[in-house]
């Protein structure tokens, strides 16, 4: 009778505890799942400015943009081949 | 009443009842059954549709990349506007403001917005400026909404636009790669199942249906550098002799990759016109008569013929030749030269003497072989295949016309394929624009016979040939020079094609330069005079770029005899 009685105290238990547990996880996985959108959206704000970016570098170092600077303020040149030594290896 | 029949009545009464509760429990069970098992999936899916919302997941499409990694092509977001226009209405005077912050005009936009108002989405402006778009924000009208959405941009421009070409508003590719690899580079777009409580947020991710698979980057063989000097150098070059077009490509010998392919007209891939002359990507798409660039390949199939060596000597005299009533004429009369000078001088007569003695079958089996007449599989769109008929076909003065570049019609491509064989042991590699792209070289020719042809090419650049103005300094150079008169409706007009082939160093050639420019009107017309200094100026810069030896230093020290006072300019390398 006493052991009956305690196996179902038992097993009321580890159905509230488990219950609980199920409310407990069920509320995580909806906190992470909050948090995986918000880091998503980090990402891809982080992507975002990636690509913005590499696009200044990319017009920042356009070719044309160098050349005219070189050219233009700093006086550069490309030397005349007679300015030119070519050491034979 | 006798009791019998007073104790008959409840008794058939409640047997009533009981059939009655029966049929009852009976009519539960089988609609429990109904709905559990027969109808479950129909309810269930209602039931799901009611909080269940399958969600696109957007997917980035791919940067395009230069060889070393610098980006060609890339996608950020921006906002585009869309209003509700059922909601924004019912407040007239929000449209002032609104119509301020896009600066179009309050009353177009009201008309646009009424005649649409049975819709509950129109767009209004895409791809805002971050500003407007932040200004909108700010404004927080009812029914206005942004709309996160790529746009590409192209950092490069003019400069590398028919390479790459353009997307439409929706991101789908349109010209160049970006049509041609639309799919790698797009991706698909992921399917998510989740649940959204009555406002529309959502509330759990319950499953992925279906992974998204983000857009692939591409990498080009390009080099954003040569890519670059290539374009300005063109651009001068057909400014300045006034030509209405013009293309060149630069290939890597080793591998066949293609390092810059640019073309004039060009176009601002960022904001695209429909204006279709400066679309077309000209060094693969149009084809032209090459003109004396072809004896080349005549003498390459006169030596493996094995008719002439190259030091055989041919008779020009008297600088004309009749073929089938047809006259057929040098510049000038170059009297007693080898085969050697008929490229050295660019001899028509010489190449048709030599043509005329072969079997066309030989002819043609040598153009077939170094790709002439079919495309070169380098995966762009539109790639013309050009124009070589067979030999079967041909008329005796056909085959004398085809040994000087008149009756082919080739790409600019195609030419690079070909010199680029010639320079490499006549081995055959298909142009590539894409990195890791399986090209295996193919044996086409016997090397001694390309050696023979190249060491011919030499003479070009030398003291007596017609191309000297394609020199570079301190290299030495092999190259063709072309003039030939564009084929019109009445025969061929007094319209030019200028084209120089070459490649360098000629010791161990690593790189070949095609360079044509469409007529150029400014009076020189000579591929010597137009094309050679262009090529003398974009190969001289890959050389350099390149670091690539030089293989000429006995012009090194006499130019380094030279007193340094000297005035620079006199004596510039490149150009004479």
């Amino acid at each position: 009778m006493n052991t009956r009685l305690l196996i179902v105290v038992l097993t009321l238990a580890a159905v509230i505890i488990s219950a609980l547990g199920v409310v407990y996880t069920r509320h995580q996985s909806r906190q992470l799942d909050v948090q995986l959108g918000e880091l998503e959206n980090q990402r891809d704000d982080v992507i975002a400015e990636w690509s913005r970016l590499q696009l200044e570098q990319a017009w920042l170092g356009d070719a044309g943009n160098i050349e005219s600077a070189a050219r233009d303020h700093l006086g550069m040149g490309t030397p005349a081949n007679i300015r030119i030594l070519v050491v034979q290896p | 009443m006798s009791k019998e029949i007073q104790n008959a009545a409840p008794i058939g009464r409640l047997y009533g009842f009981l059939l009655v509760f029966l049929l009852c429990s009976v009519a539960l069970i089988a609609r429990a059954v109904n709905l559990q098992v027969t109808e479950t999936e129909f309810l269930q899916g209602q039931g799901e549709a009611r909080f269940m919302r399958e969600l696109e997941v957007p997917t980035r499409r791919g940067n395009i990349v230069d060889r070393s990694g610098e980006p060609l092509a890339v996608s950020t977001p921006v906002d585009s506007v869309w209003v509700n226009p059922g909601e924004f209405l019912e407040a007239p005077e929000n449209i002032a403001p609104l119509a301020a912050v896009l600066k179009s005009d309050a009353e177009e936009m009201e008309r646009h917005l009424n005649q649409r108002s049975g819709k509950g989405f129109v767009w209004l402006r895409r791809r805002l400026h971050p500003d407007v778009a932040a200004a909108i924000e700010a404004l927080d009208l009812p029914g206005v909404y942004l709309q996160k959405e790529y746009r590409r941009f192209y950092p490069a421009g003019e400069v590398a636009a028919h390479i790459i070409g353009f997307t439409n508003i929706d991101d789908v590719g349109q010209e160049g790669l970006e049509l041609t690899y639309n799919d790698w580079l797009q991706g698909k777009p992921g399917l998510m199942r989740v649940i959204k409580d009555r406002l529309g947020r959502t509330v759990e991710h319950s499953e992925v249906l279906r992974e998204a698979e983000h857009g692939h980057d591409l990498n080009l063989t390009i080099d954003r550098r040569l890519q670059y000097l290539a374009y300005r150098e063109l651009k001068q070059t057909v400014l300045k002799h006034g030509a209405s077009s013009g293309s060149v490509v630069l290939l890597d010998i080793a591998t066949g990759e293609i390092l810059a392919m640019v073309n004039q007209p060009s176009y601002n891939p960022n904001q695209p016109s429909s204006d279709s002359e400066g679309l077309r990507n000209r060094a693969v798409t149009d084809v032209f008569e090459p003109g004396s660039v072809m004896k080349t390949f005549s003498i390459a199939a006169a030596l493996e013929a094995g008719i002439v060596t190259p030091t055989t000597p041919i008779d020009t005299t008297p600088g004309t030749i009749t073929v089938s009533g047809h006259t057929i004429s040098d510049h000038q009369n170059y009297g007693l030269i080898d085969v050697t000078g008929i490229i050295t001088k660019s001899s028509n007569v010489g190449a048709t003497k030599l043509a005329l003695q072969m079997e066309p079958e030989q002819l043609w089996s040598v153009y077939d072989r170094f790709g002439f007449g079919e495309v070169t599989g380098s995966g762009f769109p539109g790639e013309s295949a050009g124009v070589l008929r067979n030999y079967r076909h041909w008329r005796r003065v056909e085959q004398a016309t085809l040994s000087y570049g008149y009756g082919v019609s080739v790409t600019v491509l195609q030419l690079a394929e070909a010199f680029a064989a010639i320079a490499d042991e006549g081995r055959l590699r298909r142009p590539s624009l894409v990195q890791g792209a399986n090209n295996p070289a193919v044996s086409i020719m016997d090397p001694k016979y390309a050696h023979e042809v190249a060491a011919m090419l030499e003479t070009v650049t030398g003291e007596r040939g017609t191309g000297k103005a394609a020199r570079v300094g301190n290299y030495r150079v092999s190259g063709k020079t072309g003039t030939s008169r564009k084929a019109s409706a009445a025969g061929y007009a007094s319209r030019y094609v200028a084209t120089f082939a070459g490649f360098a160093p000629s010791t161990n050639p690593r790189l070949v330069a095609i360079v044509t420019i469409n007529d150029p009107s400014a009076g020189e017309y000579y591929g010597g005079l137009v094309a050679a200094p262009l090529f003398s100026t974009v190969m001289g810069g890959a050389l350099r770029l390149l670091n690539i030896a030089p293989d000429n230093y006995t012009q090194v020290v006499a130019q380094s005899a030279v007193p340094a006072s000297t005035p620079i300019g006199d004596i510039d390398g490149g150009a004479d």
